[in-house]
């Protein structure tokens, strides 16, 4: 329709379209908009010849990734956040923030609430369609989507089968460091002594125990310090701290007692929730410990 | 009448238990000495994750056919002597063993270690019934001395130190006070030797019976579970229905898994196996054997979503890398099988109402999950169990109402952001949840979200 109204050549046609692959075949010139700001502009021949991906979200870079925040990033801790933007941006990836995301669901999940879980879970899948891999700077996220929305969905074929499909495109973010950017070979620097916590979603339901070591190994400039009992549980729990405060504390104790033990100046690990918990320990024991998600100490060292 | 009045107590067991810190330093120093030992043990075992595949797959067979093994069982059982009774309830095989022995006079009888004992409850009634019940493991008897019961499957007196059973020797048996390990286990030697040589009957567990051959499989570490079932003339062995294996072929996966999970040795000081009464010839073995086949809620289990529970062969593994437990202790889970496994299976076994508050009792952490030897799926299983418990009304109608908005907002960006704004989507049900103790355990929402920053 669009392109028979072109061929008479008598009319000027502005076409506002999500879909960048139907645009190509019919624009003469495009700009293409990301969050309000122009980053493409030019012909439809200029953006092939680029070399840019294309992609139903409409936005430019040499290898798109979607960004999924989660809540307590983007609630609490954003500069976590940014610093994954800043890796991922270093690392040859453009990060987009599908503007829509809310929460993965698991705190619905982990309390035995499966229609609000779903409902989370579906409005992921939909916010994350296509694709273009998922990053995010959380293991307990990725093992969410990865290893429960399936079940959420076992009545549903068609969710079912995009729930396992993001399960396939999601990596938590040192993953994807390692295996997909190589940021472990790429000589980051680094500072003083590091302590690393292994989350247990991270470790347990995800199997991620190698990625975040090499990262830290990788570190110009800083040490390394062992933490005994490192993939012990630091007590967090989602809502556990809020139905077993006391145990929760305690094991939060423990674990800022271990962090102590190592002499590090700084502890980090790949989970928000568990970070918040231990800092939260060091503040009650008057400890002076740096606690930094492994993305903002990565992203210092670019 | 509200579910706090019925239920048992788990939060307030565990703020007088974090108080002990006797018990905190006993707990400790045992889960860790277990755990290493595992690790240890497990170390040299090439093929473990096949083994483990293995293992599980004949639980799964097990529980598939149980019907059918279990009659297996008590045809091959009754075929070498034995006599076999089934018991639906518990109340009826505290009834069937106290008919036993009273109908052959029995009146001073010793025990060997046995969970499903302790979950009918088997010693009271005895002694009701004017009968001398003694513990002859040596954690069994230091409880019972102190009127406790278990708080490990494995190990029953895990939570007290030496000191405390030194103290409790010299208060009981009137000995001279030591906290030496030796000492005080020749003590309870003496003691116990004097109880099996008078003995009119022995009261065993399994850890499994070979449904082939009708044999029940014991695996001992002092040598009384094998005094308990060979010097009394009569034996009474009392065992949960899931402890069957197919045969005595299978045996070999669990003798080198159930020993390195449960306390890091390669294998148990004893293995006996038992089939059936003594024998003309045999040497040893009781004249009277008879096996109580109890079910207390276990066809109904298997029926339903979290019926691998029953594959569990009770190693107490779980128990030792669990957070919770390793912090409280078993007392605290209230009933006979405290930690991972116990915390579903008591839920199952008690019911809901009862025990709904031990189905919070997990950070989901997945530790008991990495160690289990037959994969029982434990993470997966206590989220079923939170799932029954919202569908059952037993959950906090704070809570309810709190995850319903959660719901509501988590699909609707408008609504999240609105939240965020008022003080991030879930610190009001947090602090909504756990009082402002909680919600000061976290740090103000950030003034700009990351989302009005991001690409």
């Amino acid at each position: 329709m669009i392109r028979t109204i072109k061929e008479q050549g008598d009319t000027a046609i502005l076409l506002v379209e999500q879909d960048v692959r139907t645009t190509l075949t019919v624009a003469d010139r495009m700009h293409v908009l990301d969050n309000g700001k122009v980053v493409f502009l030019g012909t439809p021949q200029d953006r092939r010849a680029r070399g840019h991906q294309e992609n139903s979200h409409g936005s430019v870079g040499t290898m798109r990734v979607l960004l999924f925040g989660t809540c307590l990033v983007d609630t609490f801790f954003p500069e976590a956040g940014e610093a994954t933007v800043r890796l991922l941006r270093r690392f040859g990836a453009e990060p987009v923030f599908p503007r829509g995301q809310t929460c993965c669901g698991q705190p619905a999940f982990n309390a035995g609430y499966e229609a609000q879980a779903r409902a989370a879970a579906e409005h992921f899948l939909w916010e994350f369609d296509g694709d273009d891999p998922i990053v995010t700077p959380s293991g307990s996220c990725a093992a969410m989507v990865k290893h429960h929305y399936p079940g959420l969905f076992r009545d549903d074929p068609k969710l079912f089968a995009k729930a396992r499909r993001a399960g396939e495109r999601i990596f938590e973010l040192t993953q994807y460091l390692v295996h997909v950017a190589k940021a472990h070979e790429a000589g980051l620097r680094g500072k003083g002594s590091v302590t690393y916590h292994a989350s247990c979603h991270l470790l347990q339901t995800l199997g991620v125990r190698e990625e975040p070591l090499m990262l830290l190994a990788s570190l110009n400039g800083a040490t390394f310090l062992p933490m005994p009992d490192a993939d012990r549980c630091c007590g967090f729990g989602g809502t556990f701290m809020a139905k077993l405060p006391e145990i929760s504390l305690a094991l939060a104790d423990e674990k800022a007692a271990s962090i102590e033990a190592t002499g590090a100046d700084t502890v980090t690990g790949c989970d928000s929730g568990c970070l918040m918990n231990i800092a939260d320990a060091m503040r009650r024991r008057g400890t002076k410990i740096r606690v930094a998600h492994i993305a903002q100490l990565l992203a210092e060292g670019l | 009448m509200s579910h706090e009045q019925t239920s048992l107590a788990f939060r307030e067991n565990t703020v007088r238990a974090l108080e002990d810190s006797a018990l905190r330093a006993a707990m400790k120093q045992a889960a860790d000495t277990f755990g290493t030992k595992r690790a240890d043990a497990f170390a040299t075992v090439a093929d473990l994750e096949a083994l483990r595949d293995r293992a599980s797959a004949i639980r799964e067979d097990v529980l598939a056919n149980l019907p059918m093994y279990v009659d297996r069982f008590v045809t091959a059982a009754t075929r070498a002597g034995a006599v076999v009774h089934r018991a639906d309830d518990a109340a009826t095989a505290r009834e069937i063993i106290r008919k036993i022995l009273a109908d052959r006079g029995a009146r001073r009888i010793v025990k060997g270690k046995s969970m499903v004992s302790e979950e009918v409850d088997l010693n009271s009634r005895l002694e009701d019934a004017g009968m001398e019940v003694v513990e002859t493991d040596l954690g069994e008897y230091i409880i019972q001395m102190e009127g406790e019961t278990p708080s490990h499957i494995i190990v029953p007196a895990i939570h007290k130190n030496r000191t405390q059973v030194g103290r409790l020797f010299a208060d009981r048996l009137g000995v001279p006070y030591s906290d030496d390990p030796q000492v005080l286990t020749k003590i309870a030697r003496k003691a116990l030797r004097e109880k099996f040589l008078s003995a009119d009957a022995g009261i065993s567990g399994a850890n499994f019976a070979a449904a082939a051959t009708g044999s029940l499989v014991l695996l001992t570490n002092e040598g009384n579970g094998r005094m308990v079932t060979t010097v009394p003339k009569l034996h009474v062995a009392i065992l949960s229905i899931e402890k069957m294996l197919p045969s005595l072929a299978d045996l070999p996966a669990f003798l080198r898994l159930l020993p390195r999970s449960a306390t890091g040795q390669t294998i148990t000081s004893y293995v006996s196996v038992i089939t059936g009464p003594r024998k003309a010839g045999d040497a040893t073995g009781a004249k009277e054997l008879h096996i109580v086949l109890l079910d207390n809620g276990r066809t109904e289990i298997l029926a339903g979503e979290s019926r691998d529970i029953l594959k569990c062969i009770r190693c107490g593994a779980c128990m030792n890398v669990c957070p919770v437990y390793r912090t409280v202790g078993g007392h605290a889970y209230g009933w006979t099988y405290p930690g991972p496994m116990g915390m579903v299976l008591t839920t199952l076994l008690t019911g809901m109402r009862k025990s709904h508050p031990l189905v919070d009792a997990s950070t989901l952490c997945g530790a008991c999950v990495g160690v289990c030897p037959v994969r029982v799926p434990l993470s997966d299983l206590i989220l079923g169990l939170r799932r029954r418990k919202v569908r059952e009304g037993f959950a906090d109608p704070r809570e309810r109402r709190g995850m319903k908005a959660f719901g509501k907002a988590a699909a609707s960006p408008a609504l999240f952001a609105l939240g965020q704004r008022l003080a991030g989507a879930f610190w009001p049900l947090v602090r909504a949840l756990g009082g402002k103790d909680v919600a000061g355990r976290m740090p103000p929402p950030a003034k700009v979200p990351f989302r009005r920053k991001a690409p």
